[in-house]
């Protein structure tokens, strides 16, 4: 049942950037967007419920990016301005990190193709 | 303004009509179906792990996959067939930053690879780093 979920949600979450994308807006504009999406209703305590529901199929898109960046801020103990800053990146730092490390070392390692 | 409008209304002619039914229900069948393996990813994860490091450990899995695709040159075409289905998902970051670094290798190490990363990808990070400190604040303050 939460594989009929994941994949409703993840494909809904798709196929409606597709018909953005296909109407008017460019895709960089889209993504932005999906992450603002993420961000406000992680804020609002609506994306909770969605990933409960759907679990990486909520999680996977570039919303449940925006998702943990408001989560590694909000739920926490200590709730001020100093500590906002430094929590922004407590739960997405670990995939930003393996990102610019591997995309590092590819570069020095590949040759660009096409 | 006019001007803008007029050469629109000119081109608009000669450009083919995107088909949306097609090109939607590809990316909704390809973004569900890597939706699904990353949740069977999560649950074989959870045996051992903890639920925040078994998210973790699927979304790592993703970014190597699509580093790895992108230095051998398979990802381009995968990406332009699922269109949406791949560049809304945590991939297309991956890819982004490994297509500028790899693009820009040839300027040198510091000011190539490493000045050139964030050249695509960065624009999610900014927007989304902006809009969550300052949502942080207001929800802090509620």
């Amino acid at each position: 049942m939460e594989y009929w979920s994941a994949f409703f949600v993840g494909g809904l979450i798709c196929g409606g950037a597709q018909l953005l994308i296909d109407y008017k807006f460019s895709q960089i504009q889209v993504v932005i967007g999906l992450v603002l999406v993420g961000v406000v209703l992680g804020a609002l305590g609506v994306y909770d419920w969605l990933v409960d529901i759907a679990g990486m199929g909520a999680l996977l898109p570039m919303s449940g990016f925006g998702y943990w960046l408001i989560k590694g801020v909000i739920a926490t103990t200590e709730q001020n301005v100093i500590a906002a800053g430094a929590n922004v990146f407590r739960l997405v730092g670990v995939e930003i990190v393996a990102m610019i490390v591997l995309s590092f070392f590819t570069a020095l390692i590949c040759k660009p193709k096409g | 303004m006019r001007l803008r409008d007029n050469y629109r209304q000119a081109v608009k002619k000669f450009q083919p009509k995107p088909s949306y039914v097609a090109n939607s229900l590809k990316a909704f069948f390809i973004g569900g179906g890597l939706s699904v393996v990353a949740e069977v990813l999560r649950a074989q994860f959870r045996v051992n792990l903890p639920s925040l490091a078994a998210e973790q450990a699927v979304l790592l899995l993703f970014i190597g996959a699509a580093v790895v695709l992108t230095a051998i040159g398979v990802y381009d075409e995968f990406s332009q067939f699922a269109g949406a289905g791949s560049t809304m998902l945590i991939t297309w970051f991956a890819n982004s930053l490994t297509s500028a670094a790899l693009e820009h290798r040839s300027e040198g190490v510091v000011s190539g690879i490493a000045g050139h990363m964030f050249k695509v990808g960065g624009a999610a990070l900014v927007y989304g780093i902006v809009a969550a400190y300052l949502f942080g604040l207001v929800y802090f303050m509620r």
